[in-house]
Order: structure tokens, then C-alpha cells, then sequence
């Protein structure tokens, strides 16, 4: 009996082992050598010299993933609570851009927010800069709007939305109505209903969400290049480099993505515990 | 008598144009326990949710102690609920649960200034309550570690801590096991003695509404067929249905030929009931319990044993009188195919006037199938299994 269920997972076992695991080790042994494979902690060393690129990613992502909750977290209530055909609706737009390809919904977003894009022509116009020009003084001809911080996060929260209302809306959609009664009955207001038990039982799908939109905000480098203009370099784009780029430093890279690795796995076991702690604490 | 406390009048509900309640006209006195007693869709736990609040009447009016509550949300009525499935709060424990509602600053009616307890005063009421329930020391558990009886206590300390005038209780023994349900009953008495509060208790459980309530009121298809003490439903029932509904039956068309005197099967009977018309017809409703059997010359009506089952107390015995089949509950054993006598007292027999429900129940013909039905929902006591529960 457990030889014959060892067989069938044999396959998955080898597929982990040949995808996940190895090139894992990979990165591992690569972080800790030099170029001729000779151990080594210098790529670790010389680290601090990006701090700043470290502390930009993690801030951008953060950001991302705050207003991806503050956006997704009311929509995915909204859609749990208004009746199927808003819900559906919603599910489509919310689904729609996910089918079109991930490069092309950023150019879209590069031709919208250029100096000359489709924004700024629309700005001008209906006379924007003009009454701006004229009330100040000044000669502004165009928002800077591309190869901003701004834009990286806008492309971010864009991309990433979706994985922060489908987790949330799952959630809610499954509450136990009686619960939301059993609260009025007690004497909850709306709002009391909502912050004393629908929040607290949802906290789940946020953990989820916020996961979700958090890992590959912080390892983008897509978004950052194409919007950001490689102006605002992040990890993505400082590991690609090492890789692709002309500073190929594969070692480097490994220990660089080593490190953000770790630093993400400690960010959400944090979140993890937070979040057993918030309902420990109403717990308690 | 205790004075009025809720009122509904001409109450009104309808879902889609379906309707549900039809003009419910009722009253209910402070500190009684009052059960809505009725089959599935019969509306009983629609009226307990148009007084919890959860339901607005489509047409008439609810007032609670004299003040028209129509338009009141839940929150804002005197009220607490323990719902069907307990509904507790999955996210906290037991000691939570049961404050849940005394965390929630109230409005004090007389000042309109919202108080918040100390908690020290939540602290004090909670552990009262889980001593009322008998739950010490489970505080800290959470409720998805609680047996189902367990939970219910739960439920009823969660309600009862915010010290409602009335508290509602929507079928809340029913998923319980059937020993575990005995007991409840007697605690949930127990309890609504010593808070003397007013307790509104759905059920369709004939039994557990005759066992506890100070009044019954039993429902069809959106109305109130009759209100009443239990010994007034059991021994005085309305109609055919609450005849039936409450407790076995055998149900005869009989023709009321005078004061006192009704006629079944061409014979005529001595019974206690008055003010008909002349030669109206009538049903009649005789509890199997009611019927002596004697020897076949001796009887008043003379008939052939069809089936015997032995319940334990008594044998249910069906008999066959002119084709139409009888139960009778005697401790005479009389084995099948034998001929029997009987005989009814005047007060075991019960006169109802004609009605909707006239000629749909009370007979005894097919009596295996019906069997299975009635013994799992209404029959003996001892043998009652875990009933289905559809509604």
C-alpha cells in the first residue's frame, strides 16, 4: 500500500526535485563561490553597497501592496455583498486584463503615461497646462508621469490587484449569514458587524492577498524597466543584470537573490504570526 | 395575569407574492414561554423573525409593550436570539462569545448616552452566565471544540447575558441527540424560571412544546389553527389538524343529533359537548388512549383486530370498525383476527366543527406506512428515535 502511493508520487517527487529543489541548491552554491568556484562570503560582503536598491524595492512593493488592499478590500466586499449580477460583472472586468499578456498591458500603460502619451495629450487638450502656465507662470508642456516611482507602484498594484480581491472575495462570499445575524442580534450596528466580525473573518483572505501581491511586487523587474525607465532600479532589474546584463556576475546574483529571499521568507512569517496574534488577540 | 408585552396584529408576510403569513393575530404575555408549534412552512419561524427584527412584515403592525417596532432594526430591540444552527463566533472563545454583546456600548434609554461596561462588570456577568449553563471553566475553549450541546449552552449564555426581555429560540434542539434533548428541555424550563424572562420557543416538536410551554400556538400554512394551554390543544384540540398534529388521533365524520349526543357509525354516543346545530355534521376525535376494550357483546361498537405492535407501556392495536381502522392504545393484549367490544367514556370523546382539515386525517387504514412516519415524530416517548430534521 505505501510502496504502491510512493510510486505514484514519484513523478511530482522528481519534477520537485529536478525544478525546485536543484536550482535552489544552485543558487545556494553559486552565492557562496567565486567565479572558479571557490568558496567564498564576498558576495555577501559587499552587499551594503545596495541597500538603498533593497530598501526601494521592499518600500514600492509595501505601497503596492497597501493600496491593493485598500482598492481590493471594499471591491471584494462589494462583490460578496451585491447580488450576482454585479458580482459577476465585477469578476470579469476584475479577470479581463489578467487574459491579455502581461508585457503588452504594461506598454499599454507606457503609452498612456508618456510625456507625449495619451494622458498628457488629453491634459492638453482641455487647456490644463495652459491655465496651469497662466495662473503660475510657469511652462509646463507635460506631467512627468513615466520613469516615476508613481508609475512603477501604479503598474504594480495594476498587475497585482486581482490576487488581492479573489482570495478576500472567497472569503466573504462564504460567511456563515446566521453569524452576521446572531451579531445584530446582539447589537451590533452595521459598522459593528463589519469591524467585529466580518474583519476578523476575513483576515484569512487578506493574509493571502496580501501575500500574493507582496512576493512579486518585490521581485518585479518587468515593471520597474518598462515604467520605471531603469531610472529607479530594483532587485528584479539588479539580479537580471548579473544574469543578462552587462555586469554578468551570476555569483552575485545568486547571493543577492538569496538574500531577498530570506528577507521575504522572514516578512511573512512576521505577517503569518501578526496575523495568529490578531485573532489570538480578539481571542484573548 | 402578567401584562402584555408583544403584539402582533394582522400581521402579514409574503416572499414573491407567495404568502407566508396570513393576518397572524397574536399576543404574548410578559414571563410566559410561548411555543410556535407547526410542520415545516407552516411560518412559525417567520413570525419569530419578524419579532427578533430580521424580517419586516409585508403588511400590519408589531408593537412591544405598547410601542409600534415595525421600522426598529435588530440592534435596537429588546430582544436575543439563539438561532437554530447556535451561529457562535468561530474567531473567539467561549468567554468572547458570551460578551460579544456586552462589548457593545448601549444607548441607556433614559439618557440616550452610550455606557460602556467595565470589564470588570462583563468579567462578573459572563461568569454568572456560564454558571447559569453550567459551562465553568470552559471559557477559554474555543466554540468549534464544544460538543453540539455544549454549543447550544453557548448560544442560550450569549443571549441571556444581555438580560433581554425576551428571548427567542428558533428550533434549538433539534440537531441535539434525543437523551441530550430531554435534559435540555428541563434546563431550558429551569432557566426561564429563575431569569423570569419571556421566552418565544419554535419547535415542531409536539412533544417538546407540550413539555414546556405555558402556551401553544400551533400553525399551517401561515395561520394560527389554535392557541391554548397544552392541556387545552391536547384535550380541546380546534380542528382536524391540530387533532392530529398533537398527539395520536382517530378522526370520525359524526353527526351531532343533540346536546351532548353525537352519532358515529349509526350509533349514538354520550358526549360533553354543546351548542351545535341540530344534526350538524361534526368530526370526531377519539384519543387512543380513551378507548376501553371489553368483551364483544358488552361494546358499544364491535370490530376485528387488524395489528398489534408492542410499545413497551402499552400495545398499539389496530382495529377494523366497519372499514374504517381505529388506534388503540390499551395494555389488553388482543391478538390479531380476534373480535372485540369497545367502549368511550363521554369525556373521551371530542366534538370539533368541519373544517379545511376535515377528512384528511385521523384514519388508520394504512396504517404500516403511515406507521414509520408518525412513530418517528409524534408517537411513544420512550421509543422516540432522532428525528429527521427538513425545515
Amino acid at each position: 500500500m505505501t510502496s504502491k502511493r510512493s510510486l505514484l508520487a514519484a513523478p511530482y517527487v522528481g519534477w520537485m526535485a529536478l525544478f525546485v529543489v536543484a536550482p535552489i541548491v544552485m543558487v545556494v552554491v553559486y552565492a557562496f563561490t567565486t567565479a572558479a568556484f571557490d568558496p567564498t562570503l564576498a558576495n555577501f560582503t559587499g552587499m551594503g553597497t545596495y541597500t538603498s536598491i533593497f530598501l526601494r524595492s521592499f518600500q514600492l512593493a509595501l505601497v503596492a501592496t497597501v493600496i491593493c488592499l485598500l482598492i481590493g478590500y471594499p471591491l471584494a466586499y462589494l462583490m460578496a455583498k451585491e447580488g450576482p449580477g454585479f458580482q459577476r460583472m465585477a469578476t470579469v472586468l476584475i479577470m479581463l486584463p489578467m487574459w491579455v499578456n502581461f508585457l503588452l498591458r504594461t506598454y499599454a500603460w507606457m503609452a498612456i503615461l508618456e510625456n507625449n502619451g495619451l494622458l498628457n495629450q488629453f491634459f492638453d487638450s482641455i487647456g490644463l497646462f495652459d491655465l496651469i502656465n497662466g495662473l503660475f507662470g510657469t511652462d509646463i508642456q507635460y506631467f512627468r508621469m513615466i520613469r516615476t516611482q508613481g508609475a512603477v507602484v501604479l503598474g504594480m498594484v495594476y498587475n497585482y490587484l486581482p490576487f488581492m480581491v479573489l482570495p478576500i472575495y472567497s472569503v466573504i462570499i462564504k460567511l456563515d449569514h446566521s453569524l452576521l445575524e446572531a451579531a445584530q442580534d446582539l447589537g451590533a450596528s452595521s459598522a459593528g458587524v463589519f469591524r467585529r466580525v466580518i474583519f476578523p473573518l476575513s483576515l484569512p483572505g487578506i493574509l493571502s492577498g496580501v501575500t500574493m501581491v507582496f512576493v512579486p511586487s518585490v521581485s518585479t523587474f518587468a515593471i520597474s524597466q518598462l515604467l520605471g525607465g531603469g531610472t529607479h532600479m530594483l532587485l528584479g532589474n539588479l539580479i537580471e543584470l548579473q544574469f543578462l546584463g552587462g555586469a554578468y556576475n551570476p555569483h552575485l546574483g545568486s547571493a543577492i537573490a538569496l538574500v531577498m529571499m530570506v528577507i521575504v521568507i522572514i516578512c511573512m512569517w512576521i505577517m503569518n504570526r501578526f496575523g495568529e496574534g490578531e485573532e489570538q488577540a480578539v481571542v484573548l | 395575569m402578567a401584562k402584555e408585552l408583544i403584539r402582533l396584529s394582522d400581521c402579514t408576510m409574503s416572499f414573491d407574492g407567495e404568502v407566508v403569513l396570513d393576518k397572524i393575530n397574536l399576543y404574548i404575555r410578559d414571563k410566559e414561554f410561548l411555543t410556535l408549534l407547526g410542520p415545516s412552512g407552516c411560518g412559525k419561524t417567520t413570525t419569530l423573525r419578524i419579532i427578533g427584527g430580521f424580517q419586516t412584515p409585508t403588511a400590519g403592525d408589531v408593537f412591544f409593550d405598547g410601542v409600534r417596532i415595525n421600522a426598529v432594526p435588530p440592534h435596537k430591540r429588546a430582544v436575543n436570539t439563539v438561532f437554530q444552527k447556535y451561529a457562535l463566533f468561530p474567531h473567539l472563545n467561549v468567554f468572547e462569545n458570551i460578551a460579544f454583546g456586552l462589548r457593545i456600548p448601549k444607548a441607556d434609554p433614559e439618557t440616550g448616552k452610550k455606557e460602556k461596561l467595565t470589564e470588570e462588570e462583563i468579567q462578573e456577568r459572563v461568569m454568572d452566565m456560564l454558571q447559569v449553563v453550567n459551562l465553568k471553566g470552559f471559557e477559554k475553549r474555543r466554540v468549534s471544540q464544544l460538543s453540539g450541546g455544549q454549543q447550544q449552552r453557548v448560544a442560550i449564555a450569549r443571549a441571556l447575558v444581555n438580560r433581554p426581555k425576551v428571548l427567542l429560540l428558533d428550533e434549538p434542539l433539534g440537531a441535539l441527540d434525543l437523551k441530550l434533548r430531554k435534559d435540555m428541555q428541563n434546563e431550558l424550563k429551569r432557566i426561564q424560571q429563575a431569569m423570569g424572562i419571556t421566552f418565544i420557543y419554535v419547535t415542531h416538536d409536539q412533544e417538546e412544546a407540550l413539555a414546556m410551554s405555558d402556551t401553544v400556538v400551533v400553525m399551517d400554512q401561515g395561520k394560527i389553527q389554535q392557541i391554548g394551554t397544552p392541556e387545552d390543544i391536547y384535550n380541546e384540540p380546534k380542528n382536524a389538524f391540530v387533532a392530529d398534529f398533537i398527539g395520536e388521533s382517530n378522526i370520525l365524520d359524526g353527526i351531532m343529533r343533540a346536546d351532548g349526543v353525537v352519532e358515529i357509525f349509526n350509533r349514538k354516543f354520550q358526549c360533553l359537548d354543546k351548542g351545535f346545530l341540530p344534526d350538524e355534521p361534526v368530526d370526531v376525535v377519539i384519543r387512543p388512549e380513551d378507548v376501553d376494550i371489553v368483551p364483544e357483546d358488552q361494546g358499544q361498537l364491535k370490530g376485528t383486530v387488524t395489528s398489534v405492535t408492542f410499545k413497551g407501556v402499552h400495545y398499539d392495536t389496530i382495529v377494523d370498525f366497519y372499514g374504517f381502522k381505529w388506534l388503540i392504545q390499551t395494555t389488553d393484549f388482543c391478538p390479531v383476527g380476534s373480535h372485540i367490544g369497545i367502549k368511550i367514556d363521554p369525556d373521551g370523546i371530542h366534538v370539533m366543527k368541519k373544517s379545511q382539515y376535515s377528512g384528511l386525517f385521523g384514519d388508520y387504514s394504512s396504517y404500516s406506512e403511515e406507521y414509520d412516519e408518525i412513530s418517528d415524530a409524534t408517537l411513544e416517548p420512550e421509543e422516540e428515535e432522532e428525528e429527521s430534521h427538513d425545515e
